[in-house]
């Protein structure tokens, strides 16, 4: 049986007004159930475009984007929200709002999404157990500015998972973290494709995050991640994208990104040395 | 020259579309009634000891320059019906709603241009919620609402400032007289107008400053310059707004 297709883009183009070169150039990809793909290019490459585009928070100036199986590209706003619901997004800061409090930010989508209908008490548990999931039991009546940048990260996590949508995207979940904290919030990404088996992809400057979403998995018996040996990387089924210029420079597997001679892309390799 | 044009025309039309879409979402569900009375506290209960206190004093202000020109006419006790007339057409709507101009098209653009560079907008339409319903909307109500309340609150203050001048200071009229004169020279085009502007002053406020502020782009110092452009843009436009309504009513 062939596996459900959750995101899929067909050429799709994007320029903003007074710039001379499209921002994103005839981008074509297919992300399936499960899997993850890792997007990684310098600054301005066209990176987090994708997300907002596979998002319905830019409007593309050409091609089809396909999500949850349906045509999404000329969606209105309102038509949005139905499918938005079924997907999580982080955003770069983490996006949490600063009038709102923990609680209140992570709450948010159940109580807005149209398509959820539950009760306080039902609210308060899964909002519970979201931050439980991200070690951050006791901060629900905290607000945003006083956490750390890793802690507000790991809110902005529990806030996208705590739907349990279908697909997650994350926008630099690492940046700006120290070494430490960058790998806590990625144990934490691979503890959430080990449970729940959602599709993601992955905004990064650093190869160590793709590294790590390629080679390591979650043992939720010993809550702990563990390196998986090379033949059972398939498994896990992440793929490397490497942005240039508003195009895809690379698309394939961690192998095939270290393996590569170019020298723009071994550049993202070349930091893990 | 149609190129200099066409980004003024550009913006100008983002503004109605946004100003309508805002406006139409009053009678459209969801109804944030909790975030419309937390935006009425703000502009309204917020900017009340400043209206307090321009009203006083522009009242007081205007009592004390007419007193001399009243006085050389043998008029000094019209001094009531002239500072009434002046403050309910022009000088409350006006003032109130440059005051409010400053301190809330300057916070509402902020506000929302922080949130834009921070991607807290993008965050609430990714989480299912309609920005311009849950932070527009609510604001354009409010100041609707709260810039009439403030402007009558103004009005009366500001006659009051007046009296204090008029009557305890300077004796220049009794305080029947005074009081008597300002209620009777007032009509209902008067009271239509001195309401009427400041409801419209309230939309242009709230609908400049989201705009500006929904627009942000470029950090910190773009917030900063949405918030001059909000304020600039708000009372430039007031004083245009004000100069058609007088005309109308005329």
């Amino acid at each position: 049986m062939a596996e459900e297709c959750i995101l899929r883009f067909e050429d799709v183009s994007i320029q903003f007004d007074g710039d001379d070169a499209p921002a994103l150039d005839r981008v074509s990809f297919e992300l399936l159930a499960g899997e993850t793909i890792v997007l990684v290019g310098a600054a301005g490459s066209g990176k987090t475009i994708i997300l907002k585009l596979a998002l319905g928070l830019l409007k593309p100036t050409s091609g089809r984007i396909y999500l949850f199986g349906r045509e999404v590209t000329n969606y209105r706003e309102e038509q949005w929200y139905d499918v938005r619901a079924q997907a999580g997004v982080l955003f770069q800061e983490g996006g949490l709002f600063d009038s709102l409090n923990i609680e209140e930010n992570v709450s948010y989508p159940l109580l807005n999404q149209k398509t959820i209908s539950l009760s306080p008490a039902a609210v308060h548990q899964k909002v519970e157990d979201a931050l439980q999931f991200v070690g951050l039991a006791g901060t629900l009546e905290k607000f945003p500015s006083e956490l750390s940048g890793g802690m507000r990260r790991r809110v902005g996590i529990a806030r996208a998972t705590v739907t349990e949508p279908r697909l997650i995207l994350y926008d630099s979940p690492t940046a700006g973290l120290d070494p430490i904290t960058a790998n806590r919030i990625i144990a934490l990404l691979l503890k959430e494709r080990e449970i729940r088996n959602t599709a993601s992809m992955i905004v990064t400057h650093r190869f160590q995050d793709g590294h790590m979403l390629a080679s390591f998995r979650y043992n939720p018996q010993t809550d702990k991640v563990l390196k998986v040996a090379a033949g059972e990387k398939h498994a896990h089924r992440t793929r490397f994208f490497v942005m240039r210029d508003g195009r895809m420079a690379f698309v394939g597997t961690e192998d095939e990104l270290e393996a590569s001679t170019d020298s723009y892309i071994s550049k993202f390799t070349l930091q893990r040395a | 020259m149609l190129d200099i044009l066409k980004q003024p025309i550009l913006s100008f039309q983002e503004y109605l579309s946004l100003a309508g879409r805002a406006t139409q979402n009053i009678i459209r569900r969801p109804f944030y009634a909790q975030d419309v009375l937390l935006q009425m506290d703000t502009i309204g209960v917020g900017s009340l000891p400043i209206t307090v206190l321009i009203g006083f004093f522009s009242g007081a202000v205007m009592a004390l320059q007419m007193s001399r020109a009243l006085s050389q006419y043998g008029a000094a006790g019209k001094v009531g019906e002239i500072t009434a007339i002046t403050l309910v057409r022009e000088l409350g709507p006006v003032l109130t709603a440059l005051l409010v101009a400053g301190r809330n098209a300057s916070g509402i653009a902020s506000e929302l241009g922080s949130m834009k560079v921070t991607e807290q907008i993008d965050a609430m339409r990714a989480l299912g919620t309609d920005p311009l319903k849950k932070l527009v909307t609510p604001r354009l109500i409010a100041a609707c609402v709260m810039l009439p309340v403030l402007t009558v609150i103004a009005d009366f203050i500001g006659l009051f400032g007046g009296y204090m001048i008029a009557v305890p200071l300077l004796g220049l009229t009794t305080s029947t007289q005074y009081w008597t004169t300002s209620y009777q020279s007032l009509v209902y085009n008067d009271l239509t107008q001195g309401l009427l502007k400041p409801f419209l002053f309230a939309y242009l406020i709230a609908s400049i400053g989201c705009f500006y502020g929904m627009r942000t782009s470029g950090g910190t110092q773009g917030v900063g310059r949405a918030t001059t452009q909000a304020v600039v843009a708000a009372s430039v436009w007031i004083f245009v707004l004000d100069l058609f309504l007088t005309r109308i009513f005329q």
